[in-house]
């Protein structure tokens, strides 16, 4: 499904940094994978390398569904099309509706009719529990709402793998739930999910497979039994320590 | 309209009120002052030689071509049809009926006068004010244009295209416009017109200068306001809108240019309000917009007073009007 190969990222400016160093890893179709690390250990730019909102360094490889996004000649707009991705802080159009959020993507990028793109933006709703809110504007619903009408607008692409960047650290705590809970559902959907997130339990009940990143390199992959109980390496107890 | 009082009054209303009769004491005095000031130099006011300069009737007369005698004088509605016949040949006149000033039988000469009748006609300060609106609107329409692209190519990642629009934006912004003005009439003006005519063609008019001088001053500061309208906006709306699979173009028409759109709009109509107040500054190439109208009038006229406060007056009825309309627009675009 996704094939990172030998992938560095370098940062110029302010001044030049590594953020990742030559990193692979392999994400089967269906597998959820949850990244941790202390912060500035690259894991968001990781993420965000994996549908090209940040270029990576020229001789590495990703590879989305045997698609190479960083080859000059890919079309990255059809591959993006294929990769949802949920923000931080959300990133709603605040100019347009919730159900305009939804749509806008599907008959722009889809070319779905208006009808289509409708009743999918209704279903998905739904499916995030909040039908009630499809003509609010984004400004007006909670942190919470927001990030599920955001996680609705990247499902209704039918992206083939959704990326999460830290989807429930800028919320208030009694509101991480109803954003884990629609993420647990799309796991136990069969979706492919790449999810950076400090939210250990989630990374303990839902994560197959657990990434651990330090300083732009993977220290430790192993699943999250390992990987809370016993780790190998004394960098990633240092961090279990200091979290948990 | 809903207003809302965003402050609140401390005063008591005696107290506010005779502030507001001060306020109007002030302006009182002020016109009381210019005119007392006005009959200290014994200005003769004459504002009755105003209305004259938009609309005026003129007589137009209708003369014969040819000599000779009137056979026949038909009125028909509000038409009169004469014909006139000599030895070699004959011919008929349709006029207006109203003033008809030969009768069947009359010999006529050559240039004599068969009718008149008067028509409205546009002033020399209808027609500066047209004018000053067609230089407007042209220089806000290509203005617009130029800023656009001057603000998606300032925030471009390429440097050609960036270094492009901040060395255009400098170097407009640095000198004055009317440097820029004579620049484009005298000295781009002179080459264009002069290659055009060595191919023989048509010479461009002056006013065409100077809607270009115009829309290229305007276009330097939209272009920075558009950079900032779009560049206010977070880049998590770009990240977001591009992560979904939309082009550039897709994310810059849904995405950003609604909403930088909203938050251009005020300072865009200072920047117009201000493009229309310049347009006076044409005058000096032979443009002749309401200023120039307004003078040419107080050279023959002798009124200045009344025809610069007719001038002013007139401005600030145009800067107005396009005040209310944008804010009229911003109400529209307002969100939730």
């Amino acid at each position: 499904m996704i094939e990172v190969r030998n992938v560095s990222k370098t940062f110029y400016v302010p001044h030049k940094v590594k953020a990742l160093v030559d990193v692979s890893t392999e994400i089967a179709a269906g597998e959820v994978v949850v990244v941790i690390g202390p912060s500035g250990s690259g894991k968001s730019t990781f993420l965000r390398c994996l549908n090209h909102l940040e270029t990576a360094d020229a001789g590495g490889h990703i590879l989305i569904e045997g698609i190479d996004i960083l080859d000059p000649k890919t079309n990255i707009n059809k591959v993006r099309a294929e990769v949802g991705m949920v923000f931080q802080s959300f990133n709603l159009f605040p100019h347009k509706s919730v159900l305009e959020n939804i749509t806008l993507a599907q008959t722009v990028v889809r070319k779905r009719p208006k009808e289509e793109a409708h009743a999918k933006a209704m279903s998905l709703l739904e499916k995030v529990g909040i039908t009630d809110k499809a003509d609010a504007f984004p400004d007006n619903l909670s942190g919470g709402q927001q990030q599920r009408v955001a996680i609705a607008r990247a499902l209704a692409m039918d992206p083939k793998v959704m990326l999460f960047d830290e989807p429930t650290s800028a919320l208030d705590p009694e509101m991480i739930g109803e954003v884990l809970d629609v993420m647990k559902t799309l796991a136990q959907e069969g979706m492919t999910m790449v999810c950076v997130t400090h939210e250990m339990g989630f990374a303990r009940e839902v994560a197959e497979r657990v990434i651990f990143m330090d300083e732009g390199a993977i220290v430790e992959v192993g699943t999250p039994e390992h990987f809370f109980t016993n780790p190998d390496h004394d960098r990633t107890k240092l961090f279990l320590s200091q979290i948990l | 309209m809903k207003t809302t009082a965003n402050t609140r009054r401390s005063m008591p209303p005696w107290k506010y009120n005779l502030w507001v009769g001060v306020f109007f004491l002030i302006l009182f005095s002020v016109v009381l002052l210019v005119y007392i000031a006005t009959i200290r130099i014994e200005y003769t006011w004459g504002w009755y030689k105003v209305p004259s300069t938009f609309f005026n009737r003129e007589t137009i007369e209708i003369s014969s071509d040819i000599d000779g005698k009137v056979v026949q004088v038909t009125r028909k509605n509000a038409e009169a049809v004469i014909t006139i016949k000599n030895e070699t040949e004959s011919k008929s006149y349709t006029v207006p009926a109203e003033d008809v000033r030969v009768n069947e039988n009359d010999l006529i000469y050559y240039g004599d006068t068969l009718a008149t009748y008067s028509e409205w006609r546009a002033g020399i300060m209808l027609q500066g004010l047209w004018i000053t609106l067609k230089c407007s609107i042209f220089a806000i329409i290509f203005g617009i244009i130029i800023g656009v692209i001057g603000g998606i190519a300032r925030i471009s990642d390429n440097p050609a295209l960036k270094w492009s629009a901040i060395s255009y934006v400098e170097l407009i912004r640095g000198s004055p416009l009317l440097v820029q003005i004579f620049i484009w009439y005298f000295v781009l003006g002179t080459m264009v017109n002069q290659i055009l005519t060595s191919y023989g063609m048509a010479e461009i008019p002056s006013l065409w200068y100077g809607v270009a001088s115009l829309a290229c001053f305007t276009g330097a500061y939209v272009t920075e306001i558009v950079r900032a309208g779009i560049q206010s906006i977070h880049r998590g709306q770009t990240e977001a809108a591009r992560s979904l699979g939309m082009s550039y173009g897709q994310c810059m028409r849904y995405v950003i240019l609604p909403q930088a759109m909203r938050r251009i709009l005020p300072p865009l109509a200072g920047q117009f309000i201000s493009l229309i107040k310049d347009s006076s500054l044409l005058g000096i190439i032979a443009v002749r917009e309401l200023l120039k109208a307004s003078r040419e009038v107080v050279t023959t006229q002798l009124n200045p007073f009344e025809m610069y406060f007719t001038a002013a007056a007139l401005y600030l009825v145009i800067t107005f009007a396009l005040s209310m309309f944008v804010q009229y627009l911003e109400r529209k675009t307002a969100t939730s």
